[in-house]
């Protein structure tokens, strides 16, 4: 694997190795010593166009337990901006020898278009482009769902690097077939639910997808999932095993920002996960959230910090399935 | 004589040796032996002679943005695709809504001396769709422009577009509407459908075309004016066109090569070549515009030639311009997706490319009958012919032709412009 730009890209045995090689990286981070000499000697960018404070310190954390050298690079300005260009930006980190560039960009294809042009030879990921992919993202949430749905006894371990690693013995090779996600809020515009959607469905999860139509794109029924826009119909209808509520942005409601709802009380009222839809959920499932939060506005507290809640789990996978992508295309690409 | 293009075939089917003298067809038949003194002779053997090319929409960028093409290179540009008469949009800088402008863009093109240069006046002054321009100046002036636009964009306000309707009735030119409904159109960034949805790229959805076409006809109908639609690319907009033309609508509708040939699908790439306003569209709406075009509910091709500097296009496909250049590929590919499926005739493709264009746009001397006595306007294209498009061999001064590195099927040979070779062994000269 050279390049992780799409989460549909991965086929379902590619997906499932990366979750198996993260959750080994995951059992050696119980170690003393999390540093492992895998990446010794090459360099990776984190070129962020677009501000993820949680996004860049998740692969800057991942690329240094590898002990790849980490230059981290924040351009003010990009093309779309009327800055500099991304061609010259790229062209830049390419004659400093980057091995591997994390791109985070606010327009969607950008890591596409570098990975298909002839401005570097580096291996591209892909961190988050516009409204189109965040694949990574999407592994992490696979591997947080796989771990408490697939796990059996084995995925109640506590810390210790033994039991990790029987842990993650447990779980080598399985996929997320008989599974239903749920996936609520501002789709539309959520590169997550986009690859959590392609990763999900591959890793054979049935999806759902609850939002106003307002939030949704045109032809969402051509996409292998199932729609709803009245969440109580859907949790009563079908009863998620993960339940994963989006960030909605408040300026969305503005007629500046487009309009797409009424005001963040009503959309709380229909789309929010509050006590009542949380004590209407399965024994079993579970709460997640891509962060960061409105608490109020698609999550209360009481789902966020609850039992059922996730969400700090899935910060610390994000992590491992980073080492984990990280290892599979900078030395694919060597071999 | 000064040429005699020998055993050329006519877009009736019939075979000819054309004879040309002193910018008009001397001759138009079989050539007596020896009559035809010193003439140069082009052989035309397997060659189908077509009136000159008129192109009812190019962006010649001059004045203003001559890093993206002149009307010089823009007129070689028409030459090698086989025109001879272009219409020059009027979104350039200053915009072309003053007769100093386009009278400007016509001597230029005069002196060039390819194409005529037929420039399209701006509907609104700046184009900013608030105050009618100048119409009457510019029609009365030397480019006696027959057409007007905003082209870019779409002359939204329904009273002014009313007004514009009426205006023109008086100097017997026409609203040609870039149909783009601006709110619903917002950041819109490709079609909205299915690829949209999954590449996350903001959609420009039909309907915005649609409901402004639709508007247009029946404002055309209601003050009893001509309406010309730009670049029709959507199912739907075939359809209304189709009601307003049985309903004795005077609308006329154009279509672009780059329509009939590519969908939404391009845009999976990111290469922002494939970006163009309107936006490549749905399967169903490719399949759509080339029925419309093969039954006549759209009468003209027009390339919307729009070229544009390496720079604008090497880039983010959010931060990149729209559109995308045409002029040299236009013939072959209504050949290769018209012709040669069967769906028109060559006699079609003269209407389609020449008399129809040159008659909406009141062009005397362009889009005649190859007959003699008229002004020897003429094509010659070789539909055998077979290349592979190499955009810096191109004549336009811009590389973002969508169809790099594809094989077309025929090729412009010869063009004549007013009697005079503009283009000889497919080199313009």
């Amino acid at each position: 694997m050279k390049h992780l730009l799409s989460a549909a890209d991965l086929s379902r045995d590619e997906a499932v190795a990366i979750l198996d090689m993260a959750e080994q990286m995951a059992a050696t981070q119980a170690r003393e010593i999390k540093k492992l000499p895998t990446l010794r000697g090459l360099t990776v960018v984190n070129l962020f166009f677009e501000d993820s404070t949680r996004t860049r310190i998740s692969f800057e954390t991942a690329a240094k337990r590898l002990s790849a050298d980490v230059i981290n690079f924040s351009p003010k300005g990009s093309s779309v901006s009327k800055g500099e260009s991304l061609k010259d930006t790229v062209l830049t980190l390419g004659a400093m020898h980057a091995d591997g560039i994390v791109v985070r960009h606010s327009a969607s294809g950008a890591p596409y278009q570098i990975a298909h042009s002839t401005w570097t030879d580096a291996s591209v990921i892909n961190a988050g482009d516009g409204t189109h992919q965040h694949p990574t993202q999407s592994l992490l949430d696979a591997m947080t769902i796989r771990r408490h749905l697939k796990g059996g006894a084995a995925a109640e371990a506590p810390a210790g690097a033994d039991r990790l690693t029987e842990r993650a013995a447990a779980l080598a090779g399985q996929d997320l077939s008989g599974l239903d996600v749920m996936i609520v809020g501002d789709v539309l515009h959520s590169r997550v639910a986009r690859s959590g959607v392609d990763l999900f469905t591959t890793l054979g999860a049935r999806v759902t997808l609850v939002a106003p139509a307002t939030l949704l794109p045109v032809e969402v029924d051509k996409w292998p999932a199932d729609v709803f826009y009245d969440l109580d119909r859907a949790l009563a209808e079908q009863p998620p095993d993960a339940l994963m509520m989006l960030r909605v942005q408040r300026e969305r409601m503005s007629g500046q920002g487009g309009g797409f709802f009424p005001s963040p009380q009503e959309y709380s009222r229909e789309y929010g996960l509050d006590a009542r839809r949380l004590a209407a959920l399965a024994p079993h499932a579970i709460v997640m959230h891509p962060g960061p939060m409105n608490r109020g506005l698609e999550i209360t507290s009481e789902a966020a910090d609850g039992p059922r809640s996730v969400i700090v789990e899935q910060v610390a996978n994000g992590v491992a399935v980073r080492m984990a992508v990280l290892y599979l295309t900078l030395t694919g690409a060597k071999e | 004589m000064d040429y005699l293009i020998k055993g050329a075939t006519l877009p009736s089917g019939e075979r000819a040796d054309i004879g040309v003298a002193g910018g008009v067809f001397a001759t138009v038949g079989r050539a007596a032996a020896g009559s035809t003194g010193n003439a140069q002779v082009v052989d035309a053997d397997g060659l189908i002679a077509l009136p000159g090319l008129v192109d009812p929409h190019t962006h010649l960028r001059e004045p203003g943005r001559e890093d993206s093409e002149t009307v010089r290179s823009g007129s070689r540009a028409a030459a090698a695709g086989g025109y001879t008469c272009v219409h020059a949009m009027a979104n350039t800088y200053p915009v072309a809504d003053t007769a100093g402008v386009v009278e400007q863009v016509w001597r230029l093109g005069r002196d060039a001396g390819y194409v005529e240069v037929r420039p399209v006046g701006a509907v609104s002054v700046g184009l900013e769709g608030r105050h009618l321009a100048e119409l009457a100046a510019m029609a009365r002036s030397a480019a006696q422009v027959r057409v007007f636009s905003d082209d870019g964009m779409c002359v939204w306000d329904p009273v002014l577009m009313r007004r514009a309707l009426e205006y023109v009735k008086g100097i017997d030119a026409v609203v040609a509407q870039h149909a783009q409904e601006p709110r619903l159109t917002e950041g819109a960034q490709m079609h909205e459908g299915l690829v949209s949805s999954q590449v996350g790229l903001t959609g420009w959805p039909a309907v915005a075309e649609e409901s402004i076409i639709a508007r247009d006809v029946l404002l055309a109908e209601h003050v009893g004016s001509r309406l010309h639609v730009c670049h029709v690319s959507t199912a739907g907009a075939v359809e209304i066109i189709r009601w307003a033309k049985a309903r004795g609508i005077a609308v006329t509708a154009e279509v672009t090569p780059h329509h009939l040939l590519l969908t939404d699908e391009q845009a999976r790439t990111y290469d922002p070549v494939y970006k163009v306003n309107p936006p490549l569209r749905a399967a169903e709406d490719v399949e759509a515009v080339r029925a419309a075009l093969a039954d006549g509910a759209i009468d003209v091709v027009g390339t919307d030639h729009a070229p544009h500097p390496r720079e604008a296009k090497d880039c983010e496909w959010q931060a990149a311009a729209f559109g995308m250049t045409g002029l040299e590929t236009a013939l072959p590919i209504v050949h290769q997706l018209m012709v040669e499926t069967g769906r028109m005739g060559w006699a079609d493709v003269a209407q389609a490319m020449s008399h129809r264009p040159a008659r909406i746009g009141r062009v005397g001397g362009q889009g005649r009958p190859i007959a003699v006595g008229e002004s020897a306007n003429l094509t010659l294209f070789d539909p055998s012919a077979r290349w592979r498009v190499v955009p810096e061999q191109l004549e336009t001064a811009s590389g973002n032709t969508p169809v790099a590195g594809r094989e077309l099927h025929g090729r412009t040979v010869a063009t004549f412009y007013a009697g005079r070779p503009t283009v000889l062994d497919g080199k313009v000269v």
